[in-house]
């Protein structure tokens, strides 16, 4: 059961959803991008359908929506601590996102609600959001969500997918279904899109463990990687942080204290008072990241944190490819099982 | 419940050991086990994880060494204030596990913070264990933390105390720590237990020692240090393959604590 929006009926929706909702999608920022004559896809408030690219994958991902790139933790005065007043968010957000980053919410959710206690404050935003899921009509560039089975979802409130200038909906939240109704939707049998095939396959050998971070496969990333982060920053399932005290005046007396993202990556990530750090190569890095996206995570909550997006193969300014370094660890294991 | 936001915990007294390590003892009536963590709150300047090296009915000790740019602040304000803490965090140590073994704690400096509490209760009841032996090792004897508990504890338990160099070598052993484990004596060495705290290398060359002169995997514990920003499993720095020492650790059994390769 589903709907079908025509430009008018899309635009009576859209203005019905507004009243409820905050709406958060991939919006194009004209020579934003990270070239100078390039545009970038990222996610913004947006008032109309026209607004959401459905036809370009976005360079970053929905996560910033509700995991902020800095969220202000608690004020402080000299003596006094105030948590920040989250009722200024009145609406609930409705987010717009692909098949792969809901899955990839999924690995949200594993770090801040089941991994120790429950996060005050990813909790108020991730109670209030819900989820429609933009189909993918073909595989972009460097995904590779079928191999991690990813490219299919049924997690979402609604599902949209574009075609020529026609909205195919199907809908399973009850007020959501309501606005779709006063908007004059007509009744269609509507199939969600996603696709069955990418051009990159990827392949995790069975028999991996932590033991292939002996492998000499990790070395190349030593001079290629420039430790610049953005592989972290754009993906989905990245949620490191760093807690950031700050104060607003000279004599320092009122201030912030902000968690910010951070980046495994990154020179600084581990470094102790006293000096010490580990990890200071960046193929040591790059093995940590790559065994926490395919190996680690799935060991702790039961399912591997990579969703196959591809933003970090988009985004390198090296040109290394996440997927490939995957593709290397069956080789790798056999180099470090044929050492022993 | 918002766990990021620290109470206020006043200054009951501040021992001195060192110019540069002081033991704060704070008052607090939470429930806390040895070698778990607080983190240490000042705001404008940041949050240190740090041991508690002494646990009472109303207070806890925390041995801070000025170091950083949270603990430098814990020096220059102490005097007659509160400090704003959030824990305990991490899983600490079980007394029950060592009751009845040949007990040996190895620590390093500050290390010897976190184990403090486990020292201390079997120097007090000494005959809930086999043996109970302490070899500790500070740089030089102005280095020393914790004299007055060693004194104490000489009366019941053996001690081993050294020192890495010193030109007053009458009064003080000299050497690291490591050079005095193949002199341990056992009645079983199938019963002892060991527990190794303190920097990296110091760790990783007592543990070789350790395994040495016979005793197995399963009987060393270790205490591990990482940055960490939350103490809650989140914010991602502590974390070692599937494992986050804030949340399982920061004390290990051998076995696991092996595998724990950054």
């Amino acid at each position: 059961m589903g709907f079908i929006l025509d430009k008018i009926s899309a635009d009576k929706f859209l203005s019905g959803l507004k009243d409820e909702y905050y709406i958060f999608a991939p919006k194009r920022f004209e020579l934003g991008g990270i070239y100078s004559d390039t545009d970038a896809i990222r996610y913004s408030e947006i008032n109309s359908f026209d607004e959401i690219v459905f036809d370009e994958k976005s360079q970053y991902s929905f996560k910033e929506t509700i995991l902020q790139i800095s969220q202000t933790i608690f004020y402080f005065t000299e003596d006094q601590i105030k948590e920040p007043n989250f009722t200024c968010r009145q609406k609930k957000a409705l987010i717009f996102l692909r098949n792969c980053d809901l899955h990839g919410l999924k690995r949200l959710d594993d770090m801040y609600l089941n991994n120790g206690p429950e996060d005050y404050y990813y909790k108020k935003l991730r109670d209030a959001a819900e989820f429609v899921v933009m189909g993918c009509e073909n595989s972009f560039e460097n995904c590779f969500c079928v191999s991690m089975g990813t490219n299919q979802s049924d997690a979402y409130d609604l599902s949209i997918d574009k075609q020529e200038d026609k909205y195919l909906i199907t809908c399973k939240n009850s007020k959501l279904n309501n606005i779709l109704l006063k908007a004059g939707a007509s009744s269609s049998d509507v199939v969600p899109k996603f696709v069955t095939s990418n051009n990159i396959q990827v392949n995790i050998p069975d028999n991996l463990s932590n033991d292939v971070a002996t492998s000499k496969i990790w070395d190349e990333y030593d001079v290629r990687c420039i430790a610049c982060g953005r592989c972290n920053f754009v993906c989905p399932t990245c949620t490191c942080f760093t807690m950031q005290d700050i104060f607003y005046t000279e004599n320092g007396k009122v201030g912030e204290r902000r968690r910010v993202w951070a980046s495994c990556m990154i020179d600084g990530f581990t470094d102790m008072a006293g000096g010490h750090s580990y990890r200071v190569k960046k193929g040591q890095r790059m093995r940590y990241k790559v065994l926490h996206k395919v190996l680690n995570h799935k060991k702790r909550h039961g399912e591997q944190m990579c969703v196959g997006c591809g933003r970090c193969d988009d985004i390198c300014p090296e040109y290394i490819s996440f997927s490939n370094s995957i593709n290397k660890l069956e080789n790798a294991m056999k180099e470090v099982t044929s050492n022993e | 419940m918002n766990n990021y936001i620290p109470f206020s915990s006043k200054i009951l007294d501040v021992i001195k050991h060192t110019d540069v390590e002081f033991t704060f003892r704070m008052s607090c009536k939470r429930e806390v086990k040895p070698g778990q963590f607080f983190e240490v709150s000042i705001p404008k300047f940041g949050e240190a994880p740090i041991s508690v090296s002494g646990i009472g009915a109303d207070y806890i000790d925390l041995t801070i060494r000025k170091v950083g740019k949270v603990t430098n602040e814990v020096f220059e304000r102490y005097v007659g204030d509160t400090f704003m803490l959030r824990g305990p965090y991490g899983n600490g140590f079980d007394v029950d596990i060592y009751k009845g073994k040949e007990l040996v704690v190895v620590a390093g400096g500050t290390g010897l913070s976190p184990v403090r509490g486990v020292v201390d209760y079997f120097a007090n009841h000494r005959n809930e264990v086999a043996g109970m032996t302490l070899i500790v090792g500070f740089k030089s004897p102005e280095d020393i933390l914790f004299k007055e508990d060693l004194k104490r504890w000489k009366e019941t338990i053996d001690i081993v105390l050294t020192v890495d160099s010193t030109n007053d070598t009458k009064n003080y052993r000299t050497g690291f720590v490591t050079e005095y484990i193949p002199e341990l004596k056992f009645q079983d060495k199938n019963n002892a237990a060991i527990i190794v705290v303190g920097p990296p290398a110091m760790m990783s060359f007592s543990v070789k020692g350790i395994l040495n002169i016979g005793i197995k995997e399963e009987q060393i514990w270790v205490s591990h240090e990482r940055k960490m920003c939350c103490g809650l499993g989140k914010c991602g720095h502590c974390r070692i393959n599937d494992t986050y020492i804030c949340l399982d650790g920061p004390v290990f059994n051998y076995t696991v604590g092996k595998t724990l390769i950054d």
